[in-house]
């Protein structure tokens, strides 16, 4: 659990800068409510078809045109391991900014519906508990009590991997060659 | 300094303009007649060299300007008419032309080489020293040069005499700023004389009287002074003498070159060294020239733009059915307007091809001299304008082709005269636009492809099988096969295998493709076919179950309809399929992507014959739908490249569709396939 005990320390560190605290939008997702720091939110918009992409994770579902700009679509429960459903009219997409790599991208993500907004201070936020090499923390912040509910908070930017297939050119090399072989075969 | 705000980017306009001087220079040079020069061209290069010497003087290049100094200096001597433009001189001026280039260059690393910059400035020094005939208007500059550049006793200091002409203060040059700088330089006892001439009833106070007889002590370089007069160099009479020491030993030559250099290079490697780390940072960017008339139209159609939308914006508040037919004109004026800004746009980024033909002149000199062939090019269409991207990369590609033309396609003057052809090749570069393509063409009118030659080199490599038969035209573009050469003996140009595959493949990357045709005995002709532009494509809407993808239509050779019984599979789940006299694989991109298609039987979709790279296969799908231009959205921008996909576009409905890369689709097929067949070896 190297990597829980890195973001607790992150998350210590962060918590005595004052970084973790500030505004939150949360939305729910079975029954659970979530919480992403809100200037990382562009814009909310409804459900709309997407262009899917081929060969890509289950979790991306597509693309969608948004004024312009070819933005992919995240379907969170996916993401999250969870059971997904039917689409419906409180079905939102937040579109948020990552940040990855110096590189600001837009994604959207689809949640089951908006909640809230909060302000939260720093010293409202707890560290995610060690809960087993079974529960994937990866993309949690941290977890805040608000009243008597409680709000898992999401580091949006280790939503999605970006990396790119470095190894495409060789590939292709080789499929040059292969090509070759079969003609002269 | 207070100007060193602006410095680093009066500096990079400094590099800019050096570039189109040395341009110029290079591409006078190679137009000069020898024995009998053009005096307009002989000025355009003259000029050119002088504003490169001004240039770097002025930004503390000391580099560049010493040594464009030596170029000016035999370049004046050529223009005066007191030397004869010779082939020597014409190949030192393009050596030196090189040098300075290279010298340019390095200012972005920081560090100027000045080791091949000192062996030419000997050569100049040569030049200059062995034949010259000095002009005796030029002659204290000249001496002084020699001076300086001749074996002899080492300079303690300097003898100048300075006699400003009396307008010079309306120049707004200050004399007396002179005479601060110098001292600066070192020791300075200062005479004035002429003063006396002054009588108090011709005073006129705007004029300058006055001349000054000035020694400067120390071993100080010669365009250390000259930099200083330099802006007044045509307002005064001036003369510099060195002082020598006669008692000191007589030194090698070389040894006072070096101390000279010595004195020189210190005080400005700073400044080179922090201007030019700026530069290469702002040269990232990239900057275009745009020609005004250009922007002009841009500001037109954006003003008809605004009226339109005036105009449509009345319909907003208040509008009933009997203005229909109005809102129909505005729209169509609207759609109008849409394109011809389009269009506009679209020109700003285009340039003409002559950037990227400019080089060539010079390359098929030097390279017909290495080879002793004799050629003539010929440039044909310079002024098609392609897109700047699609410009900037065709180059190297083009050089390649150009080469390939001149080491394998045109024969040496003998066996051009033994086969009854004159002795002077033709190479002809054309280029021209054909739709919305730019066609660019190398014709040689050499051997042409030795088909026997590239068949027998393909069943010896395996690439052919012994008794495949093969048409002319599959052999030809055989060449095109990576690791492919017929050349026995690897030349310095070409022959290695590496190089045509390099070409197909950076012109597949463009969205091109390039093909070959070949006459034995009469010639080749290599064609290049490029999109205008990266930003726009024509593309083909196909649909497969409830997708629309676009194939770019480059790459559609034609669409058929075909059936299950005309498809053979083969071990390994190989479909193919006979059109005409080929056989062709069959991809189902249903079953590339993972989409659902309406049907997966061959007889109920179309195939699209698509061809990239060579390989050409037949895409399966449900429907072909309308042919339209789309603007390319990147898809890495918000996500990330993915093989098989281009890219992606916006549809008239607003829907996202995705743009196919067909040759990273075809090698995923192929990549597939391989694996399949793996599997099946590893069963069995």
């Amino acid at each position: 659990m190297t990597v829980a005990l890195r973001k607790e320390e992150e998350l210590a560190a962060d918590i005595e800068a004052g970084g973790a605290g500030g505004q939150y939008l949360t939305f729910m997702m079975a029954g659970e409510e979530y919480g992403i720091e809100i200037l990382k939110v562009q814009e909310i918009k409804g459900w709309d078809t997407v262009t899917p992409i081929p060969n890509t994770p289950e979790h991306v579902l597509g693309v969608l045109n948004l004024r312009g700009a070819v933005v992919p679509i995240i379907n969170l429960r996916q993401r999250f391991g969870l059971e997904t459903i039917e689409y419906g009219t409180t079905t939102v997409v937040i579109v948020v900014k990552m940040t990855d790599d110096d590189q600001e991208r837009t994604v959207g993500l689809v949640v089951d519906a908006v909640a809230d907004a909060y302000r939260l201070e720093s010293e409202e936020i707890q560290p995610p508990p060690d809960m087993g090499g079974a529960v994937n923390t990866e993309f949690v912040l941290g977890l805040a009590t608000v009243g008597e509910k409680m709000v898992i908070l999401i580091e949006v930017d280790r939503l999605i991997d970006f990396s790119d297939l470095d190894a495409a050119p060789d590939a292709a090399n080789e499929a040059d060659a292969t090509i070759a072989e079969d003609k002269g075969q | 300094m207070a100007i060193d705000i602006d410095l680093a980017e009066i500096a990079q306009l400094f590099i800019e303009e050096s570039m189109e001087g040395l341009d110029i220079m290079e591409s006078g040079l190679l137009n000069l007649d020898l024995g009998d020069a053009d005096t307009e061209t002989m000025n355009s290069i003259f000029r050119a060299a002088h504003s490169i010497k001004g240039g770097g003087a002025t930004f503390g290049f000391m580099e560049i300007s010493n040594f464009a100094h030596h170029v000016e200096t035999l370049l004046d001597e050529m223009r005066q008419g007191d030397r004869p433009v010779t082939k020597d001189g014409v190949d030192l001026m393009l050596q030196s032309v090189d040098c300075i280039r290279e010298m340019i260059n390095s200012l972005a690393d920081g560090d100027v080489d000045t080791t091949r910059a000192d062996e030419l400035e000997i050569d100049l020094a040569k030049m200059l020293g062995s034949d010259a005939s000095p002009d005796p208007a030029d002659v204290t500059e000249a001496a002084a040069d020699a001076a300086s550049e001749s074996p002899g006793a080492p300079i303690v200091g300097w003898e100048i005499k300075f006699e400003p002409h009396p307008g010079i203060l309306k120049s707004c040059n200050d004399p007396l700023r002179i005479l601060r700088e110098l001292r600066k330089l070192g020791e300075l006892e200062v005479r004035s004389i002429g003063a006396s001439k002054l009588l108090l009833g011709e005073f006129d106070p705007e004029e300058c009287h006055v001349a000054w007889q000035m020694t400067l002590h120390g071993g100080i370089a010669l365009e250390q002074i000259k930099e200083i007069f330099d802006w007044v160099s045509d307002e005064c009479e001036l003369s510099i003498d060195p002082i020598r020491d006669e008692n000191a030993p007589q030194p090698p030559a070389e040894v006072v070159k070096e101390s000279t250099e010595d004195t020189v290079t210190p005080p400005p490697k700073p400044a080179a060294k922090k201007a030019s780390k700026s530069s290469s940072s702002s040269q990232d960017g990239g900057s275009i020239r745009v020609n005004i008339d250009k922007v002009d139209a841009l500001i037109n159609l954006v003003g008809e733009l605004v009226i339109t939308q005036s105009m449509l914006s009345r319909f907003n508040s208040d509008f009933d059915f009997t203005q229909i037919e109005q809102l129909r004109e505005g729209l169509t004026q609207l759609s109008r307007n849409t394109r011809e800004l389009q269009e506009s746009v679209m020109a700003i980024r285009m340039l003409p091809i002559s950037f990227a033909f400019s080089r060539f002149p010079r390359l098929v000199r030097d390279t017909g001299n290495a080879l002793n062939k004799k050629v003539d090019l010929q440039l044909v269409g310079e002024t098609t304008e392609l897109d700047k991207t699609v410009l900037e990369k065709i180059g190297d590609p083009l050089v390649h082709l150009v080469r390939n033309s001149l080491d394998h396609g045109l024969e040496t003057p003998e066996a051009r005269v033994a086969a009854g052809k004159p002795e002077t090749g033709i190479l002809q570069l054309n280029a021209y636009h054909e739709g919305g393509n730019i066609i660019i063409q190398v014709i040689d009118d050499g051997a042409g492809i030795n088909k026997d030659r590239v068949l027998a080199k393909a069943r010896e490599r395996g690439i052919v099988g012994p008794d495949e038969i093969l048409s002319d035209e599959k052999i030809n573009n055989l060449i095109f096969m990576a690791g492919f050469s017929t050349v026995d003996q690897v030349s310095d140009l070409s022959g290695r295998g590496v190089g045509m595959d390099v070409v197909r493949r950076n012109i597949g990357d463009l969205g091109g493709t390039v093909s070959v045709k070949s006459e034995t005995g009469v010639g080749s002709t290599f064609t290049i076919r490029l999109p205008l532009t990266l930003a726009i494509l024509d593309g083909q809407l196909v649909r497969v179950g409830s997708q629309s993808y676009i194939i770019p239509l480059i790459s559609i050779v034609e669409t058929i309809q075909t059936n299950d019984e005309k498809v053979n599979e083969i071990v390994g789940k190989s479909e193919l399929f006979k059109l005409r006299d080929e056989y062709l694989s069959v991809l189902r991109l249903y079953e590339m992507f993972g989409v659902q298609a309406d049907s997966t039987r061959i007889d109920d979709g179309l195939l699209v014959v698509a061809e990239a790279n060579g390989h050409r296969v037949g895409i399966l799908v449900d429907d072909l739908l309308e042919q339209q231009q789309v603007v390319i959205k990147s898809l890495e921008a918000n996500y990330r490249q993915m093989p098989g996909i281009s890219g992606a576009t916006i549809l008239g409905d607003g829907t996202v569709a995705l743009i196919l890369d067909v040759p990273g689709l075809i090698q995923l097929f192929y990549e597939r396939n391989a694996d399949v067949q793996n599997n099946v070896h590893q069963v069995a």
